[in-house]
């Protein structure tokens, strides 16, 4: 957090400057700095929030995933190579998105633009891959409406598909923010919480992989 | 399909001239509904008040404000689930043997489903929402919450989820589900009509905005505090808000996730609680309650942390008990996520599952207690005033001490398979709900309206409405506990004569009909108070000799709350200061950075509920034009990079000078 400005430097600045106009800066470098961290500490306590629904839908994935209602089950379904190829992309976004914030730390434009945009493309072929797995299942005429197994499969996925989704329209959005605005502070604040609703999209598929397609294909 | 057809599909999706109100009472309702906000919008045109209405409340980032929007809302939503009262109960006065009472069977559970949504969502949600805005960045100290465009986009859903609850009186009717709206009742097979979609609807949005709420509010008390008001220093309105909010944010997921896997069913086809293709719906009764039964305690905390300010206060003496009272919060939170299946003992998960929770039941009512204790020991040996707030607190204790023990003996479950869904299990809801939160916060209405508005409320209408909600509360539900063992079940439209339940519900009719004239006098009450407003101004910004720092401004509060930033060392901090006549070192004034007015949370709560009405009605373009609405203003709102300004040290310094001269207040 070295590059947002902090109380301690804010008390050297009083400390040296005694008169009202820097007493006032300085009480403003404090407050933006106390904004600054209340920001991240709020994202986190929504991510926690998020984490609360996934639970839920990984539950009600638990309790449906046995109920074929005569349709395919997991195993019949899943390409485990497909999914790999899934995660790998997925995986490797998450640590160009890191790359990302390392840039903007270093309030290095160029390079946040590529890391965000080459994060911006495995985002997108990782959302194709998902979209052309669900439409191939439909055509198969195995889309949510054959089973309870198959909604919350679909319901579970495509959330984290939709949260996919959001992300990648944040990160269109901020790739226009650092390339009209350079890398403010505020610009630096949102990669951050960017990338920490990247790696928690990373961890919950993570989830994904190893309860719905690993347990699932396999046979036990 | 014809091509007129198609094309009336295409832009109305199900709406058609077959959704307006099929009955005479309903078409009065959907006057009302009409003519209300029409009525609301003429006197605001006639007074020219549209630009004052605009700048100062529809674009308000103050949580003060927002607080009062809330208050007014939910207060107006009493009515309206009041009104509902009324039909249910003449109703079920009359409907004996041959006489078929007022209202179709249909008609009857829309009416009772409304009534529980709106009086839980729209009306204890709203109080309780609308206290925590007036009062936590006040009482720790702050100016703001954390993040003051996010709350008012939470209040503006909520408002959003009303207006869709209401438009159903209008357009299409609402779920006759009951408020929890069970499948596969819920489902599209045998709840065809818009009804379920309204109310899945209503509650998501004004769902999220509780959740956003509780994220702000949580970082607001974790991260706002004054310096030097440690955990244990915290007002215990402040610690009860902390405890419900932590509920807020791990209980409204689940209902997020629930309603939408409802409308997947219902929209999309999915088969999670359908009773074929492999649905299962006890998950939904599972899920519902995971959420419903915190729900319950996110209600009820706040409201002992106004009990808690109120009974310290009047009895001048310090909270009874501080860290047992934290722990007993600590204990009800943990807790309250561990006996939701209560609700359901019925269902049949087997003896053991069901002893687990029925113990489980029980041992929460221990924090409970010892939190009644706490305010009777408080009381114990206090310099006691009897203003109406402490008289709300007794009858509060009175009811609620009543409904606990029902619950407790409910808790038994060979028991509860005896009353599950009878009026006994609705005489004990209510008399937690009402008894516990509803009079808590008219106590807190009662107690911090000087604070607001500059003026007390007349106590003597005060106390007058207070005996007569105590007594028309009692006459209306001490027969249904009677009825409830004599087996009559809840939401019951009609019943034979010959049971002999017609008396006891004619009782409870006028104990409804007492409430209402009680509701009457408190209209009276608010149009007195403000008739007399000059007679009663609180000059001092401290009419009750308070002791947390909110009493500590001006009345009304100044739109920066705290001229300069309070000082705390002690619990009580604004008490301890006037017992020490502490003569502090002069602080000098500085600058505060305050949050500039945004009419864009407006707007996206007006794009969610376009998508949402767009969603009950299938009409998908409109969904998407909702939906867009929302992103861009989003989008719009995070453009702006100056969404502050600063209030110099200078001009505070004339501001306070002026309070302190207008209110006489010494400091």
């Amino acid at each position: 957090m070295s590059e947002l400005p902090n109380a301690a430097d804010a008390v050297e600045v009083l400390t040296r400057h005694k008169n009202y106009s820097n007493l006032t800066r300085t009480a403003k470098l404090i407050a933006k700095h106390d904004a600054d961290t209340r920001t991240i500490f709020g994202f986190w306590v929504y991510l926690m929030t998020d984490c609360v629904l996934f639970a839920s839908l990984f539950a009600v994935f638990a309790v449906l995933h046995n109920n074929t209602y005569g349709g395919p089950t997991g195993a019949m379904l899943f390409s485990l190579p497909y999914v790999l190829a899934e995660t790998l992309i997925l995986l490797s976004s998450s640590f160009t998105c890191g790359l990302a914030v390392l840039s903007a730390q270093q309030r290095h434009k160029k390079r946040v633009l590529l890391w965000l945009g080459v994060t911006f493309l495995l985002g997108a072929s990782f959302l194709g891959l998902e979209v052309n797995e669900f439409n191939k299942f439909v055509r198969m005429g195995d889309s949510w409406r054959r089973s309870g197994f198959l909604s919350s499969y679909f319901t579970l996925v495509g959330t984290h598909g939709l949260h996919i989704t959001i992300g990648l329209l944040w990160m269109a959005v901020m790739i226009g923010f650092v390339f009209r605005r350079g890398i403010t502070d505020l610009v630096l604040k949102r990669i951050r919480m960017l990338s920490l609703f990247w790696h928690f999209l990373d961890v919950v598929w993570i989830f994904i992989f190893t309860i719905v397609y690993l347990f699932g294909a396999i046979k036990l | 399909m014809s091509g007129a057809a198609y094309f009336a599909s295409f832009w109305l999706g199900k709406l058609s001239l077959k959704a307006l109100p099929p009955s005479a009472i309903q078409w009065f309702g959907a006057s009302l509904m009409i003519l209300v906000p029409l009525g609301i919008a003429l006197l605001l045109s006639v007074t020219h008040r549209w630009k004052w209405l605009y700048h100062e409340w529809l674009t308000t980032l103050d949580p003060k404000k927002i607080g009062v929007m809330y208050i007014i809302v939910a207060l107006a939503m009493l009515l309206r689930g009041g009104a509902d009262v009324a039909l249910i109960k003449t109703q079920q006065a009359l409907s004996a043997g041959s006489n078929a009472g007022i209202l179709s069977a249909s008609h009857f559970q829309q009416i009772v489903t409304a009534h529980g949504t709106i009086m839980i969502f729209f009306v204890a949600m709203g109080l309780m929402f609308g206290l925590i805005n007036l009062l936590v960045p006040l009482q720790i100290g702050a100016r703001d919450v954390a993040f003051p465009f996010l709350n008012a986009t939470s209040f503006w859903l909520f408002f959003g989820g009303m207006v869709l609850v209401n438009i159903s009186l209008i357009l299409g009717d609402f779920a006759a589900t009951g408020w929890l709206a069970y499948p596969p009742l819920s489902e599209l097979h045998f709840s065809p009509t818009v009804g379920v979609d309204y109310w899945i609807w209503s509650l998501e949005i004004a769902g999220i905005g509780s959740l956003l709420a509780a994220i702000n509010f949580l970082v607001t008390i974790l991260k706002m505090r004054v310096k030097g008001m440690n955990f244990m220093k915290m007002p215990m309105f402040v610690w009860s808000v902390l405890g419900s909010m932590l509920l807020v944010a791990f209980a409204f997921p689940i209902l997020t996730v629930t309603l939408t896997l409802l409308a997947l069913d219902r929209d999309i086809g999915t088969h999670f609680f359908t009773a074929t293709g492999g649905g299962n719906m006890m998950m939904y009764v599972n899920l519902i309650w995971a959420w419903g039964h915190p729900e319950v305690y996110i209600l009820i905390l706040p409201a002992f942390g106004v009990f808690s300010e109120v009974v310290s206060t009047f009895a001048r003496k310090r909270l009874f008990g501080y860290p047992s009272m934290v722990w007993a919060i600590a204990a009800i939170v943990l807790l309250s996520f561990i006996v939701w299946l209560h609700h359901f003992f019925t269902m049949g998960a087997g003896s053991d599952v069901n002893a687990f929770f029925g113990i489980m039941t029980m041992v929460i009512a221990v924090p409970t207690g010892v939190k009644i204790f706490n305010w009777l020991f408080t009381l114990y040996r206090g310099r006691i005033r009897m203003a109406s707030p402490l008289l709300w607190f007794i009858g509060f204790v009175v009811i609620f001490t009543i409904g606990g023990m029902a619950g407790v003996l409910m808790a038994v479950p060979p028991v509860d398979f005896q009353l599950h869904n009878s009026l006994f299990l609705v005489a004990h809801f209510h008399m937690m709900i009402v008894g516990g939160v509803v009079f808590a916060d008219f106590a807190a209405i009662t107690y911090w309206f000087p604070k607001i508005f500059g003026f007390k409320l007349n106590e003597k209408l005060g106390r007058l409405a207070f005996w007569l909600w105590l007594i028309g509360f009692l006459l209306s539900f001490v027969p249904l506990y009677i009825l409830g063992f004599m087996g009559a079940t809840r939401r019951l439209n009609h019943y034979s004569a010959s049971l002999g339940w017609q008396q006891l519900f004619i009782v409870s009719a006028v104990g409804a009909a007492i409430i209402g004239m009680a509701v009457g006098v408190q209209i009276l009450q608010f149009a007195v108070s403000i008739y007399q407003r000059k007679a009663n101004r609180d000059k001092t910004g401290d009419p009750w000799d308070g002791r947390s720092l909110e009493w500590s401004t001006p009345s009304p509060v100044p739109f920066y709350s705290f001229a300069k930033t309070p000082q705390v060392s002690t619990r009580d901090a604004f008490w301890e200061a006037k017992k020490q006549k502490q003569t502090s070192t002069p602080q000098p004034y500085e600058d505060i950075v305050l949050t500039k007015n945004s009419p864009l949370a407006l707007v996206i709560a007006g794009g969610a509920l376009i998508f949402a009405f767009a969603v009950v009605w299938h009409i998908w373009w409109l969904a998407i034009v909702g939906l867009l609405i929302v992103i861009a203003t989003i989008i719009l709102r995070s453009m702006d990079e100056h969404t502050e300004y600063i209030l110099s040290a200078s001009e505070v310094e004339r501001l306070d000078r002026a309070y302190l001269k207008a209110g006489g207040l010494s400091k």
